[in-house]
This record gives C-alpha cells, sequence and structure tokens, in this order.
C-alpha cells in the first residue's frame, strides 16, 4: 500500500477534527473533535514508522520503531489531558448550568 | 485488488463516514458511539499495519476508557438530550468552509511531495510486537517513560483539586 492513501486519510480526519472543533457549540464535542485530530495524527506516524522500517531494515533492524513509541506518548498525554479537561468541563457545568462555549465570554468581565 | 487493499478501503470509509456522523449528529451520546466506530476503524489500520501493540493500546485506552469517562460526564450533565441551541447559519458554514480549505490546501501540497514509490509495509515487520517496543521503550526511551509518569500525577492532582466542591 503506498503512503499517499495513508496520507489523505489522516488529513480528511483531521479536516473533519478541525470542521467539528470550528461549527460545533458543545464543549464536550469539541473536545471529542481534539481527539479525532490526535488519532489522526497517530494513523499517520504509524504509517510513516512502517515506510521507514521497510526502507531502512536492511541497516537497522528496529529503524521507523520511533514513531511507535511517539504514538504511545501522546497516547498518555492524551489521556491526562482527559482527565483535566472533563474535570473543567464539569466545573463549568456547575457554575454556568451549560456546556455551550459561547458562555465562557464572560470571563472576560 | 488484493484483500489488504479491500480491507484498507473498508476500515477508511469506515473511520471517515463515523468520523463525519460524530460532527453531525445532534445528540452527544450518539456522537461518542460513533466515535468509538471510528477508534475500532483506526485499530484495525493498526493491527494492518503490524501494530499490534498500538492496536490493543487504542482499544483499551481510547475506546475502553476515554469514551466510557465522556460518557459518564455527558450522563452526569444529562445532556442525553438534543439541547444545544440552533447556530448562526452563516457562522457554520464559515466554519465548514475553512475546514475544506484546509483539506485543499493539504491535498495540494501532497501533490508536489516526493512520496509516489514509498511503501508502507502491511502484514510483516516485527517493530510493532511489544517485544521490539519494550527493548527501546525501557533503554532508549527510559526518561520520557519516567517523566510521563510525573505527568499523571500532576494530571491526577490537578483533577480532584479543579473538580472539588465548595470554596
Amino acid at each position: 500500500m503506498n503512503i499517499e492513501y495513508y496520507i489523505v486519510l489522516s488529513i480528511a480526519l483531521f479536516c473533519i477534527g478541525i470542521t467539528g472543533v470550528l461549527t460545533r457549540r458543545n464543549a464536550i464535542i469539541i473536545f471529542m473533535c481534539i481527539e479525532l485530530m490526535l488519532n489522526a495524527v497517530n494513523l499517520l506516524l504509524v504509517a510513516f514508522s512502517k515506510m521507514h522500517h521497510l526502507k531502512g531494515v536492511a541497516a537497522n533492524p528496529t529503524a521507523g520503531i520511533d514513531g511507535q513509541l511517539f504514538v504511545f506518548f501522546i497516547m498518555v498525554v492524551a489521556a491526562a489531558e482527559v482527565s483535566v479537561g472533563l474535570a473543567i468541563i464539569v466545573m463549568m457545568y456547575r457554575n454556568v448550568h451549560s456546556v455551550d462555549v459561547n458562555f465562557l465570554n464572560r470571563l472576560k468581565h | 485488488m488484493s484483500i489488504s487493499e479491500i480491507l484498507f478501503y473498508f476500515l477508511s470509509v469506515l473511520a471517515l463516514g463515523s468520523a463525519l456522523m460524530v460532527v453531525i449528529s445532534r445528540n452527544p451520546v450518539h456522537s461518542v458511539l460513533w466515535l468509538i466506530v471510528t477508534f475500532f476503524a483506526i485499530s484495525g489500520h493498526y493491527i494492518m499495519m503490524n501494530a499490534q501493540f498500538l492496536g490493543i493500546v487504542n482499544l483499551i485506552v481510547y475506546a475502553g476508557a476515554i469514551m466510557v469517562l465522556f460518557l459518564f460526564v455527558i450522563m452526569l450533565m444529562n445532556l442525553n438530550a438534543e439541547t444545544e441551541p440552533k447556530k448562526n447559519k452563516w457562522l457554520r458554514m464559515a466554519g465548514i468552509v475553512a475546514g475544506g480549505c484546509l483539506l485543499l490546501v493539504l491535498v495540494a501540497a501532497l501533490k508536489d511531495a516526493d512520496v509516489k514509490n514509498s511503501a508502507v509495509q502491511l502484514n510483516s515487520g516485527n517493530i510493532g510486537l511489544i517485544e521490539q517496543l519494550g527493548k527501546t521503550l525501557f533503554t532508549e526511551y527510559v526518561v520520557p517513560f519516567e517523566i510521563s509518569s510525573v505527568l499523571f500525577l500532576s494530571a491526577m492532582v490537578g483533577t480532584v483539586v479543579i473538580g472539588k466542591k465548595g470554596d
């Protein structure tokens, strides 16, 4: 399978995530779209890792393994991010009784 | 058309379609369920590329833990009705056009890139297996691994502090 297909698939997933962030107002759905973008990048990292493995396996038997470890670390950071972000959303709901991000503009007052 | 190509196209269409449904659905619970379908499709891609450890971790961590957390929060806030108010139509249109433009620019940039004869290794290679990943993780990447444990600790403390009731 050519790398092009994976790049196009990841770009499409990433742009769907961007569109979701721009068009939705529910904070939880915006958060889910961010997860979608993280996963698009993860998919691309694994595809590139397998591409480099195929090219460099003769010189180095573990060529391209760094990409997969980066994906592992991205998952770690995403899990930490989700826990803090959801706590913030729960806090926001407790204060303004809504998860609409437009209500957050009163932060400036 | 080989079986790998058929699987690739099937999983890609599944991922893209369910990702679109995440954005389109009015009900947040349906969005979460569609996102789980997307994660299953992406895990299928990982397993097809023989990155078995990441495929399983993606299922356990994302589809298993994070999405359940999302569902809990949605149920806790009683958001499972269609509560989102109508948004300005032009603002929504502008968001869709902006996303489409980004897609166009990125795909157009790909046209000049030198990726025509770079194949991705499917169904073989052992870098995605736990043995190789574990050896590299605990020798070359042991410092970032320990730092990530500190990150988890601080995230845990932060969550408790933010979510605490009162004051």
